[in-house]
């Protein structure tokens, strides 16, 4: 956590510019944000408006062509490869619209992935695996492989692993986008949960105003401004 | 170690697959076992070959056979300490598919020649004493469950009919490079047994000299004194002869190796497209364990691994394999290969080049994967 203004996330003059067949697409423009530690941010917009291109710089997953990206007190822009890497591993946990687990691992063994890179022992990591899953409500259903979860379940496990080595911030890219309403309901409730008992920052892209409604603040960009 | 559920995970992601990549690299490497077994055989060969022994034969061919009188004139050379002589007999038992070698051999001469090859003395007296007797070498006893006392019955190809010999004795090599797959019996039985005209011709001699030193003048001296005889010898020291022997069927080493190599390649190329396919295919799961903050290297290691454990698996197989069917069958080739044993070292260079393979195979995909933009990957999916 940047120490001086209780900032966790801060972006300054950030762009973010693709080349599709050497054509230039701007995609951010001038982007300025600050999340605080602790905050629940949903961040909302059109398809193409940028909001998971912000996201993936947020996460240290892309670099801007322009300005800074400063989270948890570290400026992304300066980082080699390596370190961003463990840069992740130590304060990010990512959460796909479309869950991403590894098909051929069991739900324990996906959500022990981010605790492999610890130097936690074996003991250690099953312990805090068996946390998350009971967290998100899904103990019973650890040697369950993804595909003999349904859609909610498996992004529970998804939300375990993004949560089970206890990162800075929480990034959820449309967490419900491929859920039915219900499953929705749960999933959103599970990160307001996250959110309030175990003051989780989370920065939420999503489309739903129903879902930007569990967030303390909504954030909404628009070809790639963010609109005051 | 802790990775290593990872990679295994992502073998049986395609079993069938997996399974088809591990077998065409153990057929592979089975394939270079055996043709590296046939170049060690033939090595094997000219290490038994005693240094201080000579081989007579006809200067025109092999096929021709030398009169066996010229045995008292061989013994008069200098530096000559003692002759032997023989028959390449040429027959098989019961089947033309069961072919070993037999060489009809002065007995008595032979046994002072050959200390090489081992045989009890009460064995020794017995092979001896009868006339229709053989002694065979210890695998070839083995192979067809002989032992002594049995009757073997073999049908002549160069001398037709069938002949039977009685076992009396059973050899073994001092050394495990000598040949165990042998029948030898007594020249003179088969000598007696010709038509008139085909009778006391001998089809190879055997030297003793008393130095490895001696070996060029005494074949100098040997092939000067029947140069203008109408049967002119060529003299040469028995790995010469060996060696002569293999190169009848042209470069085999370099055949083999070739051979060998171009296998391996194919097979190489195979494992390279799989593991570029099985790497691809897995695109947005290595930028999902990007994203979850495994590093390039690590990510580099795994895929390289799972390249690496496919072929050392091929390599056990193919290897274990190729050792363990030609130990059980007692394979020989027809006689040609009598010390045809897929040696440790063998093994090994195929594990070795199993290793290799795996590298080579998962260097590219695993480079690619390690490269990979989480951003754009992630982005084609999404």
């Amino acid at each position: 956590m940047d120490s001086k203004n209780g900032n966790l996330v801060e972006l300054r003059d950030v762009y973010k510019v693709y080349f599709r067949d050497r054509i230039e697409v701007p995609v951010l423009q001038g982007i300025d944000l600050e999340v605080r530690e602790g905050e629940f941010v949903a961040l909302m917009g059109p398809s193409g408006s940028g909001k998971s291109t912000l996201l993936n710089l947020i996460a240290g997953l892309d670099s801007p062509t322009k300005g800074e990206v400063r989270v948890a007190g570290e400026s992304l822009g300066r980082l080699k490869p390596s370190r961003l890497a463990a840069w992740r591993a130590r304060h990010i946990g990512f959460i796909f619209q479309l869950y991403n687990l590894i098909p051929v691992l069991t739900a324990y063994q996906n959500v022990e992935l981010p605790l492999l890179l610890t130097k936690l022992s074996a003991k250690d990591r099953k312990k805090r695996v068996h946390f998350a899953l009971d967290l998100v409500g899904l103990a019973g259903r650890a040697k369950h492989f993804p595909r003999q979860l349904s859609g909610g379940e498996e992004q529970r496990v998804a939300i375990a692993r993004a949560i089970v080595a206890d990162p800075t911030l929480l990034v959820a890219d449309e967490p419900t986008g491929d859920l039915d309403a219900r499953n929705a309901a749960d999933i959103l409730l599970l990160l307001q949960r996250l959110n309030q008992e175990l003051q989780k920052t989370i920065l939420m892209v999503t489309h739903d105003p129903h879902a930007a409604e569990r967030a303390q603040k909504t954030l909404h960009l628009d070809k790639g401004v963010l609109q005051p | 170690m802790k990775y290593l559920r990872l990679i295994l995970a992502n073998l049986m992601r395609s079993k069938r697959r997996t399974f088809l990549t591990v077998f065409s690299i153990a057929v592979a490497l089975f394939l270079f076992c055996t043709l590296r077994t046939v170049i060690t055989s033939f090595e094997a060969s000219l290490r038994a070959s005693q240094a201080t022994r000579l081989v007579v034969r006809h200067a025109a061919s092999l096929v021709f056979p030398l009169p066996l009188a010229y045995k008292e004139r061989l013994a008069q050379v200098p530096g000559v300490t003692g002759v032997t002589y023989g028959n390449w007999f040429g027959g098989f038992y019961q089947d033309p598919k069961n072919q070993f070698a037999q060489f009809a051999m002065d007995v008595p001469t032979m046994l002072d020649l050959f200390p090489e090859t081992v045989i009890p003395p009460d064995q020794v007296q017995a092979f001896r004493s009868e006339r229709t007797s053989c002694v065979i070498g210890r695998a070839l006893a083995r192979k067809y469950g002989w032992k002594i006392g049995d009757q073997i019955p073999i049908v002549g190809t160069i001398y037709p009919g069938e002949w039977r010999f009685n076992v009396r004795g059973i050899y073994e090599g001092k050394t495990p490079d000598v040949d165990e797959n042998t029948l030898f019996f007594h020249w003179d039985f088969l000598n007696e047994s010709l038509p008139e005209g085909r009778r006391n011709y001998v089809g190879i001699y055997w030297l003793r000299i008393s130095s490895p030193d001696l070996a060029a003048p005494v074949s100098r001296r040997v092939d000067a004194i029947f140069e203008n005889s109408t049967q002119p010898t060529k003299t040469e020291t028995e790995k010469a002869f060996q060696a002569g022997f293999i190169s009848m069927i042209g470069n085999v080493q370099l055949l083999l190796t070739i051979i060998g190599s171009a296998i391996v390649f194919a097979i190489m190329l195979v494992t390279i497209n799989t593991m570029m396919m099985a790497a691809r295919e897995r695109t947005t799961e290595i930028a999902v364990l990007k994203t979850l903050g495994f590093s390039d290297g690590l990510i580099l290691r795994l895929v390289a691994g799972e390249a690496l454990v496919v072929s050392l698996l091929g390599g056990l197989l193919g290897c274990g394999l190729a050792a363990l069917v030609f130990h059980e069958t007692d394979f020989t080739g027809g006689g040609f290969f009598p010390n045809f044993r897929v040696l440790p070292a063998t093994i090994l260079t195929g594990l070795l080049l199993a290793a290799v393979m795996g590298i080579l195979s998962g260097v590219g995909p695993a480079i690619s994967a390690a490269r990979l933009r989480i951003a754009s990957a992630l982005r084609k999916v999404a």
